[in-house]
């Protein structure tokens, strides 16, 4: 009876994740009349704001994920090497963006750093980018902050350092050599996740009057009936990329690799 | 002036005073054990001498140098480690290569060195294998040839056979010291284990609550205990309760039997201490001692059997070597235990 009520959930589960995906798939497809195309995503991707917003997004992306590892991976490193009692209030100050409404945030950065301010990051469009990077980092912070964590718990931080500093290495190598590579699966989650978020993000984006492609896909589906589906079907495609490089990652690790076999 | 020169060492973790006067001189070359229970301060001892812990006061000199000060990666220490520490993203090889690099040595100087160390350890073939693919012994013996390739000045053991499994113990604790004397290298050897210490060691500290309570060769510690602590803690120890009748002459009584120590004692109550091997089943010739009992159990042990006995409320334990040509004594049998005075430490109290 068990395995029944198993079956069933797994079924509902799959109805619920597969139907509007397949049924958001097979829209997509019917721009022309009668019969099954492509053509949305080719006019989808052969629009020259198409290319400009998720190239911008793109690289917004790799600026955040940088960013954000540079700023995570000593954090957390440090915190569970030298501070291990503050790690709740850390944890709970990386989960602060969760219940803070982007709009909250952006509406403080916008206050904070328009024109009129000490440091008036929002008048230019590099400082505009800037104070955008800051807010994707924020938001991918429980993202990443955990997967790092999570990384750094599966090995000795204390006896490595240790160990590291008696062979006459500072922090920058036991950091770059040795923690960055044992972590390197958890920091890649991190930043997949962060890829995802930041091609996604609209709100900021939006309110900040920056290129990317969340607005830029809200904009088509305000204006268009195909294309939309499409569009979305191609970041559902992008989402699952990451996943998937995620575990590619992960395999090609030798030392893990062999680990798990 | 001693090559690793600890001058009252004190540390303290808030109020909890872990080390509290320290003081040691060792040779270059010499191979000293710090021996001691749990929280003891042995362990931060050694991670003051590496810098992992900032003493509270006193002084770390490694050949006249003050390093009291300088970071861990300044002091040119190896170290190895209970939990072996190998980095788990770098093969054998690069492990024993990363203090070399860290160094700035080339690569041709580098590949030398370790296939050098990886010689020393008997490890030769392994160089591209990941720890994860190495036994315990292997990877403690790799941890090893890591501490040695950037030749330290000292090197420091944090009790790194503890993980091991007893066989591989005894031949790597072997392996240590044979190598630690090919290099003529000094070290510092922290255990629990007194059969570990007592085996390898030139010198052995033997630490109880932050202070050093003896320091000496093995077979002093052993046989010449400096205080009660020493005494019980390394190896097992006969305790019989005397009383003292004539101090100057070191007159006492056992369990109703007089023992002429031939020694002056404290007046008063005194315990007499006695290793197993220092008592014998039935007189031993002139001037021995001896004392009424009882034997309650035998263990045959193969070249050693090992006695229980009763002397008065006491239970004492005996070893005698095994003689194919004489059975094992029965439990049960009464008869007398006897020792030589000079081999008795007599205890205050």
């Amino acid at each position: 009876m068990t395995r029944v009520w198993s079956w069933v959930a797994l079924a509902v589960g799959v109805v619920y994740f597969a139907l509007p995906l397949i049924g958001t798939v097979e829209f997509s497809l019917r721009k022309r009349r009668g019969e099954y195309s492509l053509d949305a995503y080719r006019e989808v991707l052969g629009d020259p704001r198409f290319q400009e917003t998720f190239a911008y997004s793109v690289v917004m992306a790799l600026v955040t994920i940088a960013f954000g590892i540079l700023l995570v991976v000593p954090t957390a490193y440090w915190v569970r090497l030298k501070l291990p009692r503050l790690r709740p209030v850390v944890e709970f100050i990386t989960l602060l963006p969760l219940v803070i409404p982007a709009i909250v945030i952006v509406f403080g950065y916008i206050r904070l750093f328009n024109t009129s301010s000490i440091l008036p990051l929002t008048g230019s469009a590099r400082g505009t980018d800037l104070l955008l990077m800051f807010g994707y980092a924020t938001l991918a912070l429980p993202y990443m902050y955990r997967a790092v964590d999570t990384g750094l718990r599966t090995i000795d931080v204390a006896t490595l350092t240790e160990a590291a500093q008696s062979l006459g290495a500072g922090w920058v190598t036991i950091l770059g050599r040795l923690i960055l590579p044992n972590v390197l699966v958890a920091v890649l989650s991190g930043a997949f996740l962060t890829f995802a978020i930041v091609i996604g993000e609209f709100t900021m984006a939006a309110l900040l009057n920056r290129p990317a492609f969340g607005p830029y896909m809200q904009l088509l589906g305000a204006n268009k009936a195909y294309e939309p589906a499409a569009l979305a079907v191609i970041a559902f495609a992008i989402t699952w990329a990451c996943m998937g490089l995620i575990q590619l990652a992960t395999r090609l690790q030798r030392h893990t690799r062999a680990q798990r076999r | 002036m001693p090559f690793l020169d600890l001058v009252s060492l004190q540390k303290s973790f808030g109020q909890l005073r872990v080390v509290k006067d320290f003081s040691l001189g060792i040779e270059k070359g010499e191979f000293i054990s710090l021996l001691g229970p749990s929280g003891c301060g042995k362990t931060t001892v050694l991670r003051m001498v590496a810098g992992f812990e900032t003493p509270s006061a006193g002084t770390i000199r490694i050949d006249g140098r003050d390093v009291t000060g300088l970071r861990p990666n300044q002091r040119n220490i190896g170290m190895v480690f209970q939990a072996y520490a190998l980095f788990p993203n770098l093969t054998v090889a690069e492990n024993v290569a990363f203090g070399l690099k860290v160094k700035g040595a080339d690569r041709a100087e580098r590949e030398a060195r370790v296939a050098e160390m990886l010689r020393l350890i008997g490890l030769p073939d392994l160089g591209g294998r990941y720890p994860f693919q190495l036994s315990g012994g292997q990877q403690q013996r790799v941890a090893l040839a890591r501490a040695l390739a950037p030749k330290p000045r000292v090197l420091l053991l944090d009790e790194p056979l503890s993980a091991l499994d007893a066989k591989v113990r005894v031949s790597l604790r072997n392996q240590i010291r044979e190598i630690q004397r090919d290099l003529g290298i000094t070290t510092i050897f922290v255990t629990h284990d007194q059969e570990e210490a007592l085996s390898i060691s030139d010198r052995v500290v033997v630490m109880n609550g932050g202070i050093a309570e003896q320091a000496g060769a093995p077979f002093e510690i052993y046989n010449r205990p400096a205080t009660r602590f020493v005494a019980e803690f390394v190896g097992t120890l006969n305790l019989l309760p005397a009383e003292v009748e004539d101090a100057a002459a070191g007159r006492v009584t056992v369990a109703g039997a007089p023992v002429a120590l031939g020694r002056p004692v404290p007046p008063g109550r005194v315990t007499l201490a006695l290793r197993p091997e220092a008592i014998h089943l039935g007189p031993v010739g002139d001037g021995a001692a001896a004392l009424p009992g009882r034997i309650d159990d035998v263990h045959f042990l193969g070249s050693v059997i090992r006695i229980q006995a009763s002397v008065g409320d006491r239970r004492i334990l005996l070893d005698t070597f095994n003689r194919p040509g004489l059975p094992p004594p029965s439990p049960g049998t009464e008869t007398r235990f006897s020792f030589n005075p000079a081999d008795v430490l007599v205890l205050e109290g």
